[in-house]
């Protein structure tokens, strides 16, 4: 009667598993191009919060005599923009900038959009439809024209360009939390909880955020790169960032007219932009598969 | 209420002639609407049901998918609300004697997808320590209370305890929903296809742990099942449902030596049978079930029964005692008076 009792037969021995996150974290780990991407991601943002005291130029600092040199002049190892400032420098702390308004709107949209999204796919009915039909609303436009529109509404400036951005990003990750609570409310262990006699709140808690947190929190991820993008292009016309500044959307923008004279200099921010923004995207990858408790 | 309170059972109010669990005249009708400019049509789940469980009892619920059993279950439960009917537990009505919150910690339920039902981020111990959580007791007793079951269902808690749902076998994630059930002490369980999921020597193994964990706590059930053999082994008292309505109740033996429904009839002979002299040659029951949101007149099996007269489609049949102590069948064969042909006669069933 082998087959009869294989289901009592314990499976190994007694090992403490690991809480989930810790999981999470060991198969990320194991991923070498998520490692990677984290790697160049810390240097990245490690050199832009420690840009003082890494003995660089002053990034605001020009020279009508050297400027647009190209990259491996000595002293300016990337060469120097149109005014003669040091294009290493302002790369770093150009950094900061665009890190800071990359990071913060997404962070704000994920809060907002996450708590909006769990209310519409929890509560449902009534609640559900005006969230969700409001969203729509949003939703109808084209992103980058939104973040245009909005930005020139308000004015330039960096806080109006944070502000539009968040706007934003909102709709789509209310979509997403709304679409992961909803099938995540209808699985039985909810039902359960219901049926133990458990509040709406302490469900919502135990039950639901837990489940529904992690794939909002792929799909934010993979929106960093993409509101980078957009912050720059909000800088390249004018609405976002305004010069002397370093911020990279901001500097291809100034540096497009040197684009014929000396390219690869011109091309320097765009380069960052495309880095940090594929790290992004392939780390939240990375994540995503890594959050599949089944692999 | 203190903590050795919620983690004992309930005491015993009526007596043991009290029915646990009755249930009276219950309907469900969901509303459909077809689109924006679709008429709104009413889909009949669950219509004017009474079935009583008496305490220590396992009831068993046949019938095709989709006939209302499970939001039978659902409506007992209260994880729907009911539109109609009565239910009393212990003689005290749910709703005004006795709150929904306290229903819930008389009565529990098994779901049929193992997996589902088990939040796949928290480990087995605090999924069973859960409910007792909810109602006040310690979180450190709630687990010691938790390891106690896993015991009791036959999982060691040093290997089991720590564990997520996806690293158990089916088998091993029905034992953890059963213990889960049984954390706030239940008096009656509601298993709504609790072993159907589980291959048959999974299964076997399941239904004995029911068996001795109702000797062992003193537990009711409501065993919900599409699987006759399996409610034959497990139930003392069987009700058949066909599209919302209870079509024949009766005790195991007597059901089984004369189901006197033709739907019922018709349920059994589609089980195959072991004896290869007696393979089923031709489909005992004909067609799917009719719509529910326009179910048929009068009696509703009627487009599918092969003794259906004019009668049937006309007049609803009610529940009638059929000669035997507590069978019942709602079909005008078994009333002489109903104006059936075949009615008052030994009928199909001998």
């Amino acid at each position: 009667m082998s087959v009869i009792t294989q289901d009592i037969v314990q499976p190994g021995p007694a090992t403490r598993t690991r809480g989930y996150w810790a999981g999470v974290l060991r198969r990320l780990v194991r991923d070498p191009v998520s490692v990677a991407c984290a790697i160049v991601l810390l240097l990245i943002v490690l050199a832009a919060i420690l840009a003082p005291w890494l003995g660089l130029h002053d990034p605001y600092q020009g020279s009508m005599i050297r400027r647009l040199r190209p990259i491996g002049t000595p002293g300016y190892p990337l060469g120097t923009d149109e005014l003669g400032r040091d294009m290493l420098s302002r790369l770093v702390y150009g950094g900061r900038l665009t890190l800071y308004i990359g990071l913060l709107p997404v962070g704000l949209a994920f809060l907002i959009g996450t708590s909006l999204g769990i209310i519409a796919g929890y509560v449902g009915g009534l609640v559900n439809q005006a969230i969700m039909r409001t969203i729509d609303v949003f939703y109808a436009f084209p992103s980058v024209l939104l973040a245009v529109a909005i930005s020139g509404a308000l004015g330039a400036g960096i806080f109006n360009s944070l502000l539009s951005l968040t706007i934003v990003f909102i709709p789509p990750i209310v979509r997403v939390a709304e679409s992961v609570t909803t099938s995540v409310r209808s699985l039985d262990f909810v039902d359960a909880a219901r049926a133990s006699g458990a509040g709406q709140l302490t469900i919502m808690r135990v039950h639901v955020l837990g489940n529904v947190l992690g794939p909002i929190f792929v799909y934010a991820t993979s929106l960093i790169s993409v509101c980078m993008i957009l912050a720059a292009g909000l800088s390249f016309l004018g609405l976002g960032t305004k010069p002397p500044e370093p911020e990279w959307g901001l500097m291809l923008n100034t540096l497009r007219t040197a684009i014929y004279i000396n390219p690869w200099v011109a091309a320097l921010p765009g380069v960052m932009i495309f880095v940090v923004s594929i790290c992004f995207n392939l780390l939240s990858d990375g994540l995503r598969s890594a959050m599949d408790v089944r692999s | 209420m203190s903590e050795a309170e919620v983690l004992a059972p309930v005491s015993d109010i009526g007596g043991p002639a009290q029915p646990l669990l009755q249930v009276q005249n219950l309907s469900k009708h969901f509303t459909v609407s077809g689109g924006l400019f679709a008429r709104k049509s009413v889909v009949r789940a669950v219509d004017d049901v009474s079935l009583s469980v008496d305490k220590g009892e396992v009831v068993g619920i046949v019938g095709e998918s989709g006939c209302g059993k499970s939001t039978t279950a659902r409506l007992i439960i209260g994880l729907i609300e009911t539109d109609e009917g009565t239910i009393l537990f212990d003689g005290e009505t749910v709703g005004s004697a006795i709150s929904l919150r306290e229903l819930r910690r008389r009565v529990q339920m098994v779901f049929q997808d193992s997996y589902a039902s088990l939040n796949p981020r928290l480990t087995i111990e605090d999924t069973i320590a859960f409910g007792p959580k909810v109602h006040g007791v310690d979180p450190e007793k709630a687990r010691e209370h938790a390891r106690d079951l896993l015991r009791r269902v036959g999982l060691d808690p040093a290997v089991f305890a720590a564990r997520y749902p996806h690293e158990l076998s089916g088998g091993q994630r029905q034992r953890v929903n059963i213990a889960r059930a049984l954390a706030l002490s239940p008096r009656l369980v509601i298993l709504d296809e609790a072993v159907s999921a589980l291959d048959k020597s999974v299964e076997a193994q399941v239904l004995n742990l029911l068996i001795d964990l109702k000797e062992q706590f003193g537990l009711t059930y409501i065993f919900i099942s599409h699987d006759l053999n399996v409610i034959r082994f497990i139930s003392d008292r069987i009700v058949v449902m066909y599209l919302g309505e209870v079509v024949e109740t009766g005790p195991v033996e007597a059901l089984w030596d004369r189901p006197r429904h033709p739907y019922t009839q018709a349920l059994f002979a589609a089980m195959p049978s072991l004896d290869p002299d007696h393979r089923t040659q031709k489909p005992p029951i004909a067609g799917d079930p009719p719509n529910p949101i326009d179910p048929p007149s009068g009696c509703r099996f009627h487009t599918r029964c092969a003794f259906a007269e004019p009668v049937c489609s006309s007049t609803v049949p009610k529940l009638a005692p059929t000669g035997v102590a507590l069978h019942l069948a709602a079909c005008h064969m078994v009333d002489p008076n109903s104006g059936h042909s075949l009615a008052g006669s030994r009928g199909p069933g001998s």
